[in-house]
């Protein structure tokens, strides 16, 4: 069974020292269900010399259990992506189950290791869709985390031990202190989860691709939960913001709640044909399947359009649509953990927080349904702490 | 019939006052055949008061018949881009016909009108894709020409006048001032046209796409017009060039005659895995639908390909191959005149030029039939001057 190491072969509730507790999909019905599992713990520690140690760190040495350059946290909420959904459905054909899903975490810290001076016990913190990287490759060096070819993903992902990543599905979570996002005090937790994956993922587009000067025209193609965050960070840099939606019935609070300039449905020519030309980018954060020649006209002649959005099938992208304005169709992943404390500090300045429904384990399955048609404004969020005990 | 005015309505022969020879297709079996035709002359000069003239003005008066703002050239080559190709069949579904196709234009200047100081009788000059544009919006004031919305092609395109435009397969040419290029001395005009279309097409995006910095390393997809004039660019800027290309046979040319470093068969699974995760950006000149996903899997992580051939099919992208690794698939589209002018004195510099097959117009249809089979290393260009055969030679 591969080489992933001894600790793969024992079940996950025994592989770590840290008893856990999470929901996990089994198989690509992608059903969740109570699902007991560990985390790690660093190697015990014997001190070279026990009369050299003053008792309170002869203390720490037997009872502080987590590893050196770990965090440890007990999760407060967890936000549910799309990508969670994708994944547990195994729509991305890489699915290694069971799977704990869930990189939009807050929560406090609960112990840290000897080397963690960024974070103490009682801190609320943050983790998104990482947990590790290499640390050396060229992006990493850069603080572009997200494009390393070794980075770690918070779940279904194969952690340096060898054992498999499981996301915020549960109740707690031990992740090494680089990898840790600091929250800002005045956002509200729940609302602020699920900046952790659907903010720092428009966010950084925005900031690379030049969509982030006062003035320029954005458009938002979709609006669910990686698009209504976009439309607010969009407004707080100064931007023109328009909605590119399927959802006509959206339009009313997209612009008066969300702030949005202005308001297209898709799937009206007219509409469409009226607006060509006029953006300087889009963040297609739709998905499903698309057809995006109708959204490159939208953009002016060098324009950009960044995919966030995941759907299954290739796109049809005639090149035309690309060649005549000197136009740029790219693609964005998440984004740096220096970025995503630069985003959260953004948002805590400017008060963004997520438009959020918020749910316990028992409706798990429901709001996975839901969200799967698209029935959701704009994000789920767990409310693990009060509602993890339902095992 | 519209309202493209009087011009239109006469027939290409007489709607100008100046007479003109081509050659033209007429239909989308793209066969081409001789077409004589018309180009622009300025209106008749009155000079209010003729006595206030010394004599040297009066006679021109009469005499210089180019528009005030207008370049008269004789054509002495002109490049056969697959542009052509795509025009004269309606592969992009918006041919006029008769259509004589031809923007790879150089030639020698015969007359110039009254504003123009920057071209004098005698000169060479080059003429690329465009003509003219509206020199008012944000992409002209930029210097981007080739992304105005109402830019003037050299042929197929309607000028302000309302007549067609006619491209270089002919013997004379009137172009304004600022659409014509100075062109470099020390470059063969034969081998030097080629590169008002190919050169600044790949040119331009290596400029505005970060892949002219020393030590990159572009790939170039498509070793033909385009993707060979890209190579000798790429090593002239100091790049790393490695060839894509789906003709094993072109591997030992591509290296030892065109400086490539690498050259990958496309169509060979293991050596495009081999190169994974390379290149800072590549060029890709392919001109038939193709897949761009492989080609993608090259780029490093945030690279950039850049598409300047234009397929007739929508190409296929899944949305990983771009979201993974933060890549872009861009557009680009000929380049800007001030941009085709520092191109070409690069050119200069460089020694840079197209290889070439040079034929007369009695070949040009064979020619065609060859350029669609992809049969040509790597450029036909037509020796206008000494092949436009049963035309009348007049400038
Ligand atoms: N690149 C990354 O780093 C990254 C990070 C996180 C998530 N993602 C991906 O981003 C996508 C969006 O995530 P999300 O959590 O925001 O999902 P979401 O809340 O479900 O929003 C997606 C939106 O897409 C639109 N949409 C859905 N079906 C459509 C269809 N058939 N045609 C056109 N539009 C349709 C809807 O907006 P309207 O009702 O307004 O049309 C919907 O609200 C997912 O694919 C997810 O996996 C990527
Ligand atoms: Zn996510
Ligand atoms: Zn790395
Ligand atoms: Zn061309
Ligand atoms: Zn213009």
């Amino acid at each position: 069974m591969g080489d992933t190491g001894a600790a793969a072969a024992t079940s996950p509730e025994e592989q770590h020292p840290q008893k856990a507790f999470g929901w996990a999909a089994r198989d690509s019905s992608g059903v969740l269900s109570p699902f007991p599992f560990s985390r790690r713990q660093g190697p015990p520690y014997y001190p070279m010399c026990f009369a050299d140690l003053p008792l309170f760190q002869l203390y720490d040495s037997f009872f502080r259990a987590t590893g050196d350059d770990d965090v440890k946290m007990k999760i407060l909420y967890c936000g549910i992506c799309h990508s969670d959904l994708h994944s547990i459905k195994n729509e991305w054909q890489n699915a290694m189950y069971p799977i704990v899903p869930g990189h939009e975490i807050v929560g406090v810290v609960t112990e840290v290791g000897r080397n963690v001076d960024n974070f103490k016990v009682g801190d609320n913190a943050g983790v998104g869709c990482m947990v590790d990287s290499c640390r050396t490759c060229d992006s990493c060096e850069q603080g572009f985390e997200n494009y390393c070819s070794k980075s770690v993903l918070t779940y279904n992902s194969i952690h340096s031990d060898g054992t498999v990543t499981y996301g915020g599905y549960s109740d707690m979570m031990v992740v090494n202190k680089d990898f840790v996002i600091r929250l800002p005090h005045n956002l509200p937790l729940d609302k602020a989860a699920p900046l952790l994956c659907a903010g720092i993922t428009v966010y950084s587009p925005m900031k690379y691709f030049g969509l982030n000067e006062p003035g320029k025209h954005l458009g938002v193609a979709g609006l669910g939960g990686l698009g209504h965050v976009a439309v607010k960070f969009g407004k707080a840099l100064g931007l023109k913001v328009t909605v590119i939606s399927t959802s006509p019935n959206k339009k009313k609070e997209a612009i008066e709640r969300l702030g949005a300039d202005a308001f297209l449905v898709s799937r009206d020519p007219e509409q469409m044909k009226a607006a060509a030309g006029t953006m300087d980018g889009i963040i297609d954060t739709v998905s499903a399947t698309h057809p995006v020649a109708p959204l490159l006209s939208l953009l002016k002649v060098q324009g950009k359009m960044i995919l966030v959005g995941a759907p299954e099938k290739p796109l049809e992208v005639p090149a035309f649509c690309l060649i005549g304005g000197g136009k740029s169709l790219a693609g964005s992943n998440i984004g740096g953990i220096r970025d995503t404390q630069e985003m959260i500090d953004l948002a805590g300045k400017h008060n963004i927080t997520a438009e959020i429904e918020i749910i316990s384990f028992d409706y798990l399955n429901k709001a996975m349904e839901r969200l799967a048609k698209n029935d959701v404004k704009y994000r789920f969020v767990i409310d693990v702490a009060n509602s993890s005990s339902a095992a």
